[in-house]
């Protein structure tokens, strides 16, 4: 379990002012949890993110991970090594020469056996689905490729958490696609609790809770059905409702009698239906 | 305007061959002794030893020469110009005048001497660099210098430093033609005007390129510390290097060859 306990960050302007971009953060993310964090630019939600494996401390507060505290010096090893983190830009988180070597790096750090190393890294390969790539250079991947590799980077360690930041925002529609799916297979089938920011509320739409975030805080918590009915105020912190539920809601403003939270399109459809 | 078409890095080419799978280990000793004989070595027959070595080990390789060739096609300016220098500037028997330049014999003698040296000092870097992958060759830097760290000498941290820098050679190289476009879409010009004015024009490409890179620096390395590194205490390696009997025999062989040719005087 993820555990933030009232946490305050704070962060020096260059003016030498204390801003709190986090300020009395308090949640629990379950083991085998799906969520998705959503808010405007500068709401918090890589600091928020950058706490649970240690990479920011909290001013005030507490972060928890299975019980282990980010701020002891030693556990944040074990932590790390639990916890995977995927960035935005693929370009800057691959550091060896081709993608094994660069899948096989996080266990060269953790000191596993060169046999055992070779069998993680086949295993994530395949789970990824980059077994053929495994000789090619970084460089010569598509932005997509490369975030899988990152996400098996971080398989291999065998992470009981996966945390990614706005992982398809340099991607094209269809490596965004590609991502999400392979997230919700290692949800359903490796059973890993995964953390996904996202600035597509399409994106955020198919995961089974959001927190939404406002200037530091947690201002909604609830399962996509519910943040989505109230666009209004989510409208207020500069964030949109998906497409699909945005012509929902039109269609129920012109007189059709159908719930106004629809988030897929065979959700649309099946209601739909009911008129012909 | 493409600058920087299909970049590769190093010169590695792959071959199914004996000198491919030797222990990167053994083949930049061997490439150290080489050098090192090369610049001992003071007879003819010694040099021409060294030569026919040389020669067996590339074709060995199976790499074609023309790769060999072409990374001495650079310095063969220089190797001309050390030559001629040598020629004129060597005092002993003169046998030829040229105006007020004398050519002594001594300075033939000494001027070939030098060329062949940094003939074979190309030859036998090309040879270590065609045939051992950037990879192996950073491996076998990082066990080699790993002695030295009782010495202090950062072995593992040359090492990773190694493998970023050619990690990101063709990103950069990727941003450096985008900065170009973006420059010349706002009106730089880089063809026109003198060196210094060149030299000038070539700010406005240094400068965002500079500020990126730093900016992915950051990145990385937080990138790396959330995959837990912490430095070379207590890391394994993905890529194990084994020494076997062949880089033995490959070794003892050398060895051999190196000796007489430095001790074989006619």
């Amino acid at each position: 379990m993820i555990e933030f306990k009232n946490v305050t960050h704070f962060y020096n302007t260059e003016q030498n002012e204390k801003i709190a971009s986090l300020s009395g953060i308090n949640l629990k993310i379950h083991k085998g949890d799906f969520v998705a964090i959503i808010g405007a630019n500068g709401s918090g939600k890589s600091t928020l993110v950058k706490h649970i494996n240690g990479l920011l401390l909290p001013s005030k507060g507490e972060v928890l991970v299975e019980n282990l505290n980010t701020r002891d010096m030693e556990e944040v090893w074990n932590i790390r090594k639990q916890v995977g983190m995927v960035f935005q830009n693929p370009d800057n988180q691959l550091i060896a020469t081709t993608v094994e070597d660069d899948i096989a790096f996080g266990l060269e750090n953790i000191g596993i056996k060169a046999k055992e190393m070779g069998e993680r890294v086949d295993w994530a390969l395949n789970i990824v689905g980059l077994n053929g790539l495994r000789n090619s250079e970084p460089h010569l991947l598509s932005g997509g490729q490369k975030q899988r590799v990152v996400i098996a980077g971080a398989l291999a360690m065998n992470t009981s958490y996966l945390i990614l930041d706005e992982p398809t925002s340099m991607l094209d529609p269809k490596g965004r696609k590609n991502i999400l799916e392979i997230v919700k297979d290692l949800n359903k089938k490796e059973s890993i609790t995964i953390v996904y920011i996202t600035q597509f509320m399409s994106e955020a739409a198919q995961f089974d809770k959001i927190f939404v975030l406002d200037k530091g805080r947690i201002v909604l918590e609830d399962s996509p059905k519910k943040v989505f009915d109230k666009a209004e105020q989510l409208l207020g912190l500069s964030l949109e409702v998906p497409q699909i539920t945005r012509l929902a809601r039109e269609l129920v403003k012109s007189g059709l009698d159908i719930p106004g939270n629809i988030l897929n399109e065979d959700e649309m459809v099946k209601y739909l239906c009911l008129y012909i | 305007m493409m600058f920087f078409r299909n970049i590769t890095i190093g010169q590695y080419i792959y071959r199914d061959s004996i000198i491919h799978k030797l222990d990167p280990r053994v083949k930049i000793i061997t490439v150290i002794l080489i050098i090192t004989t090369i610049f001992l070595v003071n007879s003819w027959t010694g040099f021409f030893i060294i030569g026919f070595y040389l020669f067996i080990n590339i074709s060995l390789a199976k790499v074609h020469p023309k790769f060999v060739l072409k990374g001495i096609k650079p310095l063969l300016f220089i190797i001309s110009f050390t030559l001629l220098i040598h020629f004129f500037t060597t005092p002993g028997d003169i046998i030829y005048r040229i105006w007020i330049l004398n050519i002594t014999r001594e300075g033939i003698h000494r001027g070939l001497f030098i060329s062949v040296r940094l003939f074979y000092l190309i030859l036998s870097t090309s040879w270590l660099t065609l045939t051992t992958s950037p990879i192996a060759l950073t491996d076998g830097i990082e066990k080699l210098l790993s002695f030295l760290k009782i010495i202090r000498v950062p072995a593992h941290e040359i090492a990773m430093m190694m493998t970023i820098a050619l990690r990101f050679i063709p990103t950069l190289m990727e941003e450096t033609e985008k900065i170009i476009k973006a420059q010349i879409a706002r009106g730089a010009d880089f063809e026109s005007g003198n060196l210094v004015k060149r030299i000038q024009n070539f700010l406005p490409i240094i400068i965002p390129l500079f500020i990126n890179a730093f900016h992915r620096a950051d990145d990385l390395a937080i990138a790396m510390e959330a995959r837990c590194y912490r430095g070379g205490e207590g890391r394994t390696h993905y890529r194990q290097l084994s020494i076997n009997s062949i880089d033995h025999v490959f070794i003892i062989i050398t060895l051999f060859i190196l000796i007489v040719s430095y001790l074989w005087v006619v």
